[in-house]
C-alpha cells in the first residue's frame, strides 16, 4: 500500500529563506533557526527531527502561524501566511499541541466536534456534514467507541487519537503535531505512528510531527526534517540522510554515537576486550547486544576470544573459546557472558 | 489497543445527549418560575399564594390597595432584581472560568467588585456620609443614585484598566494576576480609607457589602435590567469563542479565533454584569463561582451554548431561593443576601465537588 505519492503541482506549505526565532522589544530579535527552505507535499508524512533546543517547537509553531516569523518568505496552500485571516488559516492547518486540555466535562465527541469551529457559523451549531465529518474523524482514529465519555477520563494514548480526530474533523490538507508521542508507552507510540502514516496516504494529507523518536521516526517518515543545534536544515528521506552521515553528525553534540549498521544509537561504548563473533541472523544480533552491553567489543574480524552462535534460534549452543583454553559450551546468553567474563577476570 | 481501521464504523446514535439537556434546560425555567413565585408570596407580610399569583397576573382585587402595593412596588422588583442578579452573576463566572481556564475564577477575579467598592467607599467615607446615611435607611442601600453612580464608576475605572491591559498582555494567566493585583490594590485603598474614618462611616460602608437585593425599584431597576440585558446578550453572542477557549487559547487560534478580540467581547460583558450588579446590589458573593460549577455538574455538559442559558437560569432560582430564606419565613427579620448565598453556597459546591469520584483534577 506504501506507493510514493505522485508529485503534486504546488506543496501544501512552502518557505524560503525562513528565520524563526523571538523578536524582543528594544533589543535585537532572537534567532533560533534559519534561513530554512522548506516544503510539504500532500500525502506524505514528515519527521521533524534534532537534538533538544534545535529550535523545532519554534519552528511548528511558526508553521502554525502561533508565532511570526523573522523573517522570509512562507506560504501555505499558495497564499502567504501573514496574508491568511485567521479563519483561513484555520482551514488549511490543524494542530495537536502537547500542552494538556484542561477540559472534564467535556466529551470526546465535543472535542472532536470543535474542530469543525473554521467551518461553522456565529453560534457554531453543526450541519450534517459537520456531523458526518466529526463522526469519520472518529472512526478514521478508531476513538467512535469513546465519543461519549468524558475527555479527563482517557488514557493517554486514548486522549492522543482523540486530539488527532479533532484534527482531521477541522479538514485541513495539513496536519501538524508537536511531539505526539510524548507521552505514549511504545505500543502506542508505534500505533499513533503507523495511523498517521495511513492517514497521509489514505487522506492524502500532509502531516508534520516533531519526535524524539528517532528509530520509529526513520521507519515512519516519507521524509525527514533534520534540524541540527547548529548549521542547516536537511531534508530529505531518512534512508539517505542516514548514509550520507548527516544524521549521525546532527546528534554528535549530545554525545550519541549512530550505529549506520543498525539504525540505532549506541548505548554502550565498550572498550574491554575484542572478541571474534561467528555466525549469522537473530542469534548474531542479539548476542553482539548483549556483548556490547557486557563491555566486549564484538569484531568480525579474528581475535583471541572467539563466540560462536547456534546457527539456528532454539536449536543448539553457544561456543565461546579463551586463548589456550578448550572451547565451552553455552545453553543461553546469561550463560556465555557468565563464563566470558569469568574467563576474562581470570586472564587478568 | 484496538486495530486502526480506516474504513467508515457503522454510525452510532450521534447526539444522544441533546434531549436531555433540553429537558434539564425546560426543569431549570420552571424552577425559576416556582422560586420566583414563591419570592414574591413571602415576606414580613402574610399574602396568600393564590393572591400574590392573581396580581402577578394582573388579576388581583383593585380595591386591596395594600396588598397591590407590597406586590408591585416592593416584593416584584426585588424578585425581578434577584433574578437579574442571578443570572448575570453566573454568567459571569461561568465566562471568566473558562476565559482564564480556572475554576476559581468568578466575577470578582478582574476586580470590578473591588472597583466598585472604592467608588462606593469614595462616596461613604468623605463627605457624604449623612446624605448616604438617610438615602439608606429610606431605601434600602441600593436606594441613592450616588451610590450607584460612585459604584459604576469604579467599576467602569477598574474596567477600563483591565481592557487596557488586556490589550497589551497575551497570556491569560498574566491578565488574571493583573485582575487579581488591581483588586488588591484596590481593596487596600478602601482598608486605607477605613482605617482613617469614623466607626459610623465604616458602618455604612460595611452595610453596603453585605449587599441588598431590594430598593431597586423604578428607574433604578429599568437601568440595572438593560445593563444586565446587553451583558448577558453579549455573553450568549460569545458561545463559540467560549467553546474554543475550552481548549486553550493556542488551540482556539489555531481554530481561527481572533483571540483577542473575543477576549474583549467576554471582559466587556462580565464587567456590565459584574459592574452593574455590584453597583446596584452590593457585593454578592458564591454565586458567580458556584454556579457555573453546578450547572456542568447538572447539565453534563461543556458547551457553552447550553451553559450560558444553564447558569442563567440556574443562577437566577439560586439567588431567588436564596432571597427566599433570607426573609426567615415566619419572621420579621432579613438577612443580608451575601451572607445567605456564602452560608446555602459553599456547602452546595463542596457537596457537587465532593460527591463524585476525584478525577483528574482538570
Amino acid at each position: 500500500m506504501s506507493l510514493i505519492p505522485p508529485p503534486a503541482a504546488a506543496p501544501l506549505l512552502a518557505a524560503e529563506n525562513l528565520t524563526i526565532g523571538y523578536a524582543a522589544r528594544k533589543k535585537a530579535p532572537r534567532l533560533v533557526a534559519g534561513p530554512l527552505h522548506l516544503a510539504l507535499w500532500p500525502g506524505e508524512l514528515v519527521c521533524l527531527l534534532g537534538p533538544n533546543g534545535a529550535g523545532k517547537s519554534t519552528l511548528l509553531r511558526t508553521l502554525a502561524g502561533v508565532q511570526a516569523p523573522l523573517g522570509g518568505y512562507l506560504a501555505v496552500g499558495g497564499q502567504p501566511l501573514a496574508s491568511l485571516s485567521p479563519e483561513a488559516r484555520a482551514r488549511q492547518l490543524s494542530i495537536v499541541l502537547t500542552e494538556r486540555i484542561e477540559a472534564g466535562h467535556l466529551t470526546v465527541r465535543e472535542l472532536v466536534s470543535l474542530g469543525r469551529h473554521p467551518h461553522t457559523g456565529w453560534l457554531g451549531g453543526l450541519s450534517a456534514h459537520d456531523h458526518a465529518q466529526v463522526q469519520a474523524a472518529l472512526a478514521a482514529t478508531g476513538t467512535a467507541q469513546f465519543a461519549p465519555r468524558p475527555v479527563g477520563e482517557l488514557s493517554d494514548g486514548e486522549r492522543q487519537k482523540v486530539l488527532l480526530a479533532r484534527a482531521l474533523a477541522q479538514d485541513t490538507p495539513l496536519i501538524v503535531l508537536d511531539e505526539p508521542t510524548a507521552h505514549l508507552d511504545l505500543p502506542n507510540r508505534v500505533a499513533l505512528l503507523r495511523l498517521l502514516h495511513e492517514l497521509a496516504r489514505t487522506l492524502d494529507k500532509a502531516i508534520l510531527l516533531s519526535t524524539h523518536e528517532l528509530d520509529l521516526a526513520l521507519q515512519a517518515a516519507d521524509r525527514v526534517w533534520l534540524l541540527p543545534a547548529t548549521g542547516e536544515l536537511l531534508a530529505g528521506p531518512p534512508e539517505d540522510l542516514v548514509l550520507s552521515g548527516a544524521f549521525a553528525a546532527a546528534f554528535q553534540h549530545e554525545g550519541l554515537a549512530f550505529d549506520v549498521a543498525t539504525g540505532t544509537f549506541e548505548l554502550h561504548a565498550p572498550t574491554g576486550l575484542a572478541v571474534q563473533l561467528l555466525g549469522e541472523g537473530p542469534a548474531a544480533f542479539w548476542t553482539r547486544r548483549a556483548l556490547l552491553r557486557a563491555g566486549f567489543v564484538p569484531t568480525a574480524s579474528p581475535a583471541a576470544w572467539r563466540v560462536t552462535v547456534p546457527p539456528e534460534v532454539g536449536h543448539g549452543s553457544w561456543l565461546s573459546q579463551a586463548p589456550g583454553q578448550p572451547a565451552q559450551e553455552h545453553a543461553t546468553i546469561a550463560n556465555l557472558l557468565q563464563a566470558l567474563t569469568k574467563n576474562c577476570n581470570n586472564v587478568a | 489497543m484496538s486495530p486502526v481501521s480506516l474504513t467508515p464504523s457503522p454510525p452510532v446514535a450521534v447526539t444522544p445527549r441533546r434531549p436531555r439537556l433540553a429537558t434539564g434546560l425546560l426543569l431549570l425555567a420552571a424552577l425559576v418560575l416556582v422560586a420566583f413565585v414563591l419570592d414574591v408570596a413571602l415576606g414580613p407580610v402574610r399574602i396568600p399564594m393564590l393572591t400574590v399569583a392573581r396580581h402577578l397576573l394582573g388579576l388581583g382585587d383593585a380595591a386591596d390597595t395594600a396588598t397591590a402595593f407590597i406586590v408591585h412596588q416592593i416584593r416584584l422588583p426585588k424578585a425581578l432584581t434577584a433574578l437579574a442578579v442571578g443570572s448575570g452573576l453566573a454568567v459571569s463566572g461561568l465566562q471568566m472560568q473558562t476565559l482564564f481556564r480556572n475554576p476559581l475564577a468568578g466575577p470578582s477575579a478582574l476586580g470590578l467588585t473591588a472597583g466598585a467598592g472604592l467608588g462606593v467607599a469614595l462616596v461613604m467615607l468623605t463627605g457624604g456620609g449623612a446624605a448616604s446615611a438617610l438615602a439608606v435607611r429610606q431605601l434600602g442601600l441600593a436606594g441613592s443614585w450616588a451610590l450607584v453612580l460612585a459604584a459604576t464608576a469604579g467599576a467602569a475605572a477598574v474596567m477600563a484598566l483591565v481592557l487596557a491591559l488586556a490589550a497589551r498582555v497575551r497570556d491569560n494567566v498574566v491578565l488574571l494576576i493583573v485582575g487579581l493585583m488591581v483588586a488588591s490594590v484596590t481593596g487596600a485603598i478602601v482598608s486605607l480609607w477605613q482605617y482613617f474614618s469614623a466607626p459610623e462611616q465604616i458602618q455604612e460602608y460595611l452595610l453596603w457589602t453585605f449587599g441588598a437585593l431590594g430598593g431597586v425599584t423604578g428607574s433604578h431597576l429599568a437601568v440595572l435590567a438593560t445593563v444586565v440585558g446587553t451583558g448577558l446578550a453579549l455573553a450568549l453572542a460569545s458561545a463559540k469563542p467560549l467553546n474554543a477557549l475550552l481548549l486553550g487559547e493556542h488551540y482556539a487560534r489555531s481554530l481561527g479565533l481572533r483571540v483577542r478580540r473575543s477576549r474583549t467581547l467576554i471582559i466587556l460583558s462580565t464587567s456590565l454584569l459584574a459592574g452593574s450588579i455590584t453597583a446596584f446590589c452590593g457585593p454578592i458573593g458564591f454565586v458567580g463561582i458556584a454556579v457555573p460549577h453546578l450547572t456542568r455538574a447538572l447539565l453534563g455538559t461543556a458547551d457553552h451554548r447550553l451553559l450560558l442559558p444553564g447558569a442563567c437560569l440556574l443562577g437566577a432560582a439560586l439567588v431567588l431561593a436564596c432571597d427566599c430564606l433570607a426573609q426567615l419565613p415566619g419572621s420579621q427579620i432579613m438577612l443580608p443576601i451575601n451572607v445567605v448565598t456564602s452560608l446555602l453556597g459553599a456547602p452546595v459546591v463542596l457537596w457537587v465537588v465532593l460527591r463524585r469520584p476525584i478525577r483528574s483534577a482538570a
